[in-house]
């Protein structure tokens, strides 16, 4: 019997037991986590603690050696037969990576495309709309994120918070159902940040699926339903921002919390 | 008071000059007699020169301004332009499609693209066009046609220099799809787009700004280079002036004619090659 489906109906992400080693450094020791429908999920933890790896093979940026991901009841990246995982030809992953928006940290705006030329471009090449329908779409983004002005320029020509604005129009272009942010503000100067974690609280409040790992211990204090703290390729602690933050249970979680804030 | 009060103000500047005098003042450059002497020894032997070439009857001057722009000639010319735009084109074609499959996650194909360049590169572009040129008596029928009807010189002139040119353009075009940041592909995967598609709207267009120097070089390089195919008795410039030459002795100024027009139009591409680099530039040189 084939299957594609699995989990309970409001988890948009499910996690289980996902290992992911790099030659003989083991990143991800066996992940499990679930992220609900509509619900901002932060993940912190030091440098090198696995949480953009984890975060990269949510939408198979990185393929997972052990374990499975889910997203909306749908495996990512293989087909369940029975107990076999098949990996998924490089087409079908690119259709479910449509429905999974992505952030990086150094916002991976194409230089050589104008802001509104980054944005269509998925929505025309990668789910055939109609050009006019593209740039309509576009236009209403770029109000959405304050740069309805911006359209025409390179960009080279905006400010680093700008730029990453644009790469979250650009996500937000396909409609997907989950939105991966991977540190969206740490390459940001300090003046710039604010005015990008509007832009994600401004998301969130409409009831966005997010995970969004970051060093912005406020950010998640005030956004986040649920802060997970990852440390050596493990979750050690999640739960709800006031416990998490303000009572943590690991001295792990304590020791890092103590340095940052 | 503090310790500060030890530190000393500055002693004052010496009275070099009345404080009311710096309008009057002239600023005198230092002498650079060395360069001047070397711009004079220049500008003599340059004279020289010149003086040389114009007073020297052997030039012929008369005679390179008529046979400039005689029939022969630019026939010669107009083959020598599309046996270079041929080459460039087909050579850059498959130089594309080397290097992707050097680039490929197969190593099979990885090995195949890396042995063809290292074979094209590793030997002479004289010695493959006479291996060509002489393929008929390895193979003296292709497809039951007699392989010397088959390939002409010309034919034979494209196919050699197009293989040679491939491997140096695909050595060019994986430089340029290496020097694209890694980023750039995974934003493009994550954004659902294809593989042809990302090479084409994405990687492409931004590592042409690497490759297009070289390949402007290669352009005027390869341009040159045609010339080399007088030896298999295709009438390019070259081998259009040797023809004059042959029958009238002129050679001196027969020669000056080819080239003449061979620095002409490397100037003319090179001036090309300025505003290419311009437009693959846009959205880099960017106004804060």
């Amino acid at each position: 019997m084939s299957s594609t489906t699995t989990g309970s109906t409001d988890a948009m992400v499910e996690i289980r037991s996902v290992h992911k080693r790099f030659g003989s450094l083991e990143v991800l020791r066996g992940i499990d986590l679930s992220v609900r429908t509509g619900e901002v999920t932060v993940v912190l933890g030091p440098s090198g603690s696995g949480k953009s790896t984890l975060l990269r093979t949510i939408n198979h940026l990185e393929k997972v050696d052990h374990g499975w991901i889910s997203v909306d009841g749908t495996l990512v990246g293989y087909r369940r037969d029975g107990d076999k995982l098949y990996e998924l030809r490089e087409r079908e992953v690119l259709r479910q990576r449509t429905r999974i928006g992505f952030v990086f940290q150094n916002f991976n705006l194409f230089p050589h495309l104008t802001v509104l030329e980054n944005i269509i471009e998925a929505p025309v090449a990668a789910l055939g709309r109609p050009k006019k329908d593209a740039v309509a779409a576009a236009d209403k983004l770029l109000a959405r994120v304050g740069l309805a002005d911006k359209a025409g320029a390179y960009p080279k020509q905006l400010s680093g918070g700008q730029q990453q604005r644009v790469a979250i129009a650009r996500a937000l272009a396909l409609e997907p159902k989950l939105l991966l942010f991977d540190e969206p503000t740490s390459a940001l100067d300090p003046e710039l940040v604010g005015e990008v974690l509007d832009v994600i609280k401004d998301l969130a409040l409409q009831g966005t699926t997010m995970i969004v790992v970051t060093h912005e211990i406020g950010f998640a204090r005030e956004v986040a339903d649920t802060v997970v703290f990852m440390d050596e390729g493990r979750i050690v602690e999640q739960g709800a921002p006031g416990d998490v933050l303000d009572r943590p249970e690991h001295e792990r979680t304590r020791a890092f919390l103590s340095k940052v804030l | 008071m503090s310790a500060q009060t030890d530190i000393r103000p500055p002693s004052p500047p010496a009275p070099l000059a009345k404080s009311n005098d710096a309008d009057r003042l002239r600023i005198v450059p230092v002498r650079r007699t060395g360069q001047r002497a070397a711009a004079v020894v220049a500008l003599v032997l340059l004279a020289l020169a010149l003086n040389s070439v114009i007073r020297n009857e052997a030039f012929q001057w008369d005679v390179v301004a008529d046979y400039f722009t005689t029939t022969a000639v630019l026939r010669g010319l107009g083959l020598t332009l599309w046996l270079t735009a041929l080459v460039m084109v087909l050579g850059f074609a498959l130089g594309t499609l080397l290097a992707v499959l050097r680039l490929s996650g197969n190593r099979v194909l990885q090995a195949v693209s890396w042995g063809y360049v290292w074979l094209f590169r590793s030997t002479p572009i004289l010695v493959q066009l006479l291996f060509w040129f002489n393929i008929g008596a390895l193979y003296p029928e292709i497809l039951g046609v007699r392989t010397v009807n088959l390939l002409g010189p010309v034919t034979v002139a494209v196919i050699g220099l197009t293989l040679h040119e491939a491997a140096y353009a695909a050595e060019v075009v994986r430089g340029g799809i290496l020097s694209v940041e890694r980023g750039q592909i995974e934003a493009a995967q994550s954004l659902g787009l294809g593989p042809w598609r990302r090479l084409r709207r994405i990687v492409l267009p931004q590592a042409m700004r690497s490759i297009v120097p070289p390949a402007g070089n290669m352009l005027i390089g390869t341009l040159k280079g045609t010339s080399i195919v007088s030896i298999i008795a295709v009438q390019d410039l070259l081998y259009s002036v040797q023809l004059v030459y042959h029958r009238t002795y002129q050679v001196i100024p027969l020669l000056l004619v080819a080239t003449i027009w061979y620095a002409v139009v490397t100037s003319l591409l090179g001036i090309g090659q300025h505003y290419i680099e311009r437009h693959y530039a846009r959205g880099t040189a960017g106004v804060r």
